[in-house]
């Protein structure tokens, strides 16, 4: 029987020849990610074993990956309080794939894992944060869970009972125009479909332009597709996936590179032609409430945010740098850039990238996830409007309920940090361009959100 | 549970309506994600909403009550403290549609979710739930149930995933 590519890693994970959507299954797990709430998973852990007589030990040390980012360094006694007990819990179990807060091994778990290597085409990765979508762009189906989940899952080696889902294919032709990003293209399908339109769906990503792009853009795709609800977003592994592995990731054993049957079944085909797409923007307070940019160009911003495990990979970086290279971010604008891994800030360092952004007056941060959610600096003030290459804008989500959160890619949060208000890359710009003077527009193009 | 599908399980009141896509940054906002305790979170529950905050916290609504919500409730962030802080209060929650992570995560607590996508009813409204329906008694009106996913009626019968996978691992060391 033909399947998908969720159906043959979810056949092939559960020991079964074929499934079918709507089959039960259990598949066996390559790699259970947690961060700091590994803590709790911890808690749920033990609960498990308690009074059974039996010794609480994770089923393979080997398959479990915990990373700090969201907290990182710790932000309150608490939090360091329960990093503590996560470090002494992975001591007494020997769990492996470790990244501490340090800038030789640390960064965002949705970067550490892709270059790392820890994440190989046809395997199966549960991670208990809703963007472990984000490891589909290496062929992988690579889901989120909550922490008592994550618990059975240290214990069994399984992920329990999981429903094989239904696929919808995208199909994206074309070539993208210039400054045109993964990040256009996932808005503006997640605009399309709406936040639940892929709920408990998966998504499959084909046609020339995903072929075309970098690992780098399809890590962003896979990251959101949870935003359109879907569990797992998958871009079936090429030449491109064993390049990323060999090269960046230094993976050297055997890749196997899983296909979908060319008659699996579809719950749905999407098309869409990337030639004609435009920068699209994520307004206040949903994900799925996407515009293109005439339509809130010159929205006035305070805080920019350019990073995440979205938008913050090396080639983000450059893009910004290549707006900003030589010019000063608008006065009254902050500037936050977080780089999704010390590897890539590091890089970025060598290549001069983050001293162009330091020298427009951007702020380059620790690697980590807090600002995004809220819980460790860039808070809003009341009021306050931020333009973020991050993956949500729900209602307070940077720590304040009295601000607004706009999404975008970051060549448009470049370009928007130079105007101090919602504004599209200078056209004729080539990314390795350094001379190129950016039309400041008058102070009052900038009008007050909505 | 079919042989009882007729009589309700529970008979509650509505006591606060919410709309679609209430994300699991408004049910438990990422600054208290270091509290993980379900004896703690009730606390935060919809903190900035202040208002629906104040009367759970305060013990306005009698345990047992119900939210209506609409589509897509609990979409966006894995964190499960969004499903205890709600299970604290023994809340009901009848959405038009649930995000599947936090499905997931409520039924693996025991938070009461029904799938209910037609459901019309208004704040103090009497609500009968049984298993294939909700019966508004102060309207008259009925409306149909979408079953749980079939994947969780294990999980759900043994009362939980905590004491599913208890009974998994003892009788893998028997």
């Amino acid at each position: 029987m033909a399947m998908t590519i969720a159906e043959k890693i979810l056949a092939r994970a559960s020991g079964r020849s074929t499934v079918a959507a709507g089959d039960v299954v259990e598949p066996r797990v390559d790699l259970a990610m947690s961060h700091e709430n590994g803590a709790l998973v911890i808690n749920q852990f033990r609960e498990i074993y308690a009074g059974t007589g039996i010794e609480a030990r994770v089923w393979d040390p080997s398959k479990i990956a915990i990373i700090f980012d969201h907290r990182v360094p710790a932000e309150s006694a608490k939090t360091a309080t329960n990093q503590k007990r996560i470090r002494e819990f992975v001591a007494q179990q020997g769990i492996t794939k470790f990244h501490d807060i340090r800038a030789d091994q640390g960064g965002i778990c949705h970067q550490i894992l892709p270059e790392s290597g820890y994440v190989l085409p046809g395997s199966v990765v549960v991670g208990t944060d809703s963007h472990t979508t984000t490891h589909g762009a290496l062929g992988a189906f690579a889901f989120g869970i909550g922490a008592t989940e994550m618990a059975s899952v240290w214990a069994l080696g399984v992920a329990l009972n999981i429903e094989v889902p239904e696929t919808i294919k995208v199909i994206v032709k074309g070539t993208m125009p210039e400054f045109v990003a993964p990040k256009d293209l996932i808005l503006h399908l997640i605009g399309c479909l709406s936040s639940e339109g892929a709920n408990f769906k998966v998504f499959e990503f084909h046609g020339e332009a995903i072929r075309n792009m970098p690992t780098s853009g399809r890590l962003t795709l896979s990251n959101m597709a949870v935003e359109a609800g879907a569990t797992a977003g998958i871009v079936p592994a090429d030449s491109e996936t064993g390049r990323y592995l060999r090269e960046v990731a230094g993976y050297k054993g055997e890749i196997d590179l899983v296909q979908p049957d060319a008659d699996a079944k579809y719950a749905q085909v999407v098309e869409i032609d990337c030639s004609q797409l435009t920068y699209q923007i994520a307004c206040p307070h949903t994900v799925d409430n996407v515009k293109t940019i005439e339509m809130v160009e010159g929205t006035k911003v305070d805080q920019i945010v350019v990073g995440s495990c979205t938008n913050g990979r090396a080639d983000d970086l450059a893009v910004a740098a290549s707006i900003l290279r030589g010019r000063r971010i608008a006065d009254g604008v902050r500037m936050l850039v977080f780089p999704a891994s010390w590897r890539i800030y590091r890089e970025s360092m060598k290549r001069g990238v983050l001293e162009d952004l330091v020298n427009a007056g951007a702020i380059i941060m620790n690697p980590g996830c807090g600002c995004c959610l809220g819980v460790h600096q860039g808070a809003l003030g009341d009021g306050e409007v931020a333009l973020s290459t991050t993956n949500r804008n729900f209602l307070g989500r940077m720590g304040n309920p009295r601000a607004q959160v706009y999404l975008c890619s970051p060549a448009v949060a470049a370009a928007s940090a130079l105007t101090g208000c919602i504004s599209r890359p200078p056209k004729g710009l080539t990314r390795h361009e350094s001379a190129f003077q950016f039309p400041a527009p008058e102070n009052d193009a900038c009008v007050e959100a909505g | 549970m079919n042989q009882h599908s007729s009589s309700p399980l529970l008979k509650t009141t509505l006591v606060w309506k919410l709309d679609d896509d209430v994300s699991t940054d408004v049910i438990y906002p990422g600054r208290y994600m270091a509290t993980v305790l379900p004896t703690e979170t009730p606390q935060y529950a919809f903190a900035d909403l202040p208002d629906l905050n104040k009367k759970l916290a305060s013990g306005e609504f009698p345990r047992g009550s119900a939210l209506v919500a609409g589509k897509n409730f609990g979409c966006g962030s894995s964190r499960e403290q969004a499903a205890s802080t709600l299970k604290g209060y023994d809340l009901a929650v009848i959405a038009r549609g649930f995000a599947r992570i936090f499905l997931q995560n409520a039924i693996n607590l025991g938070l009461r979710t029904i799938v209910c996508p037609d459901i019309e009813a208004s704040v103090g409204d009497q609500l009968e739930i049984s298993a294939d329906r909700v019966v508004n008694t102060t309207t008259g009106k009925s409306f149909p149930i979408t079953p749980l996913p079939k994947s969780r009626q294990s999980i759900i019968d043994a009362g939980g995933l905590i004491a599913y996978t208890r009974q998994r691992v003892v009788a893998a060391n028997r």
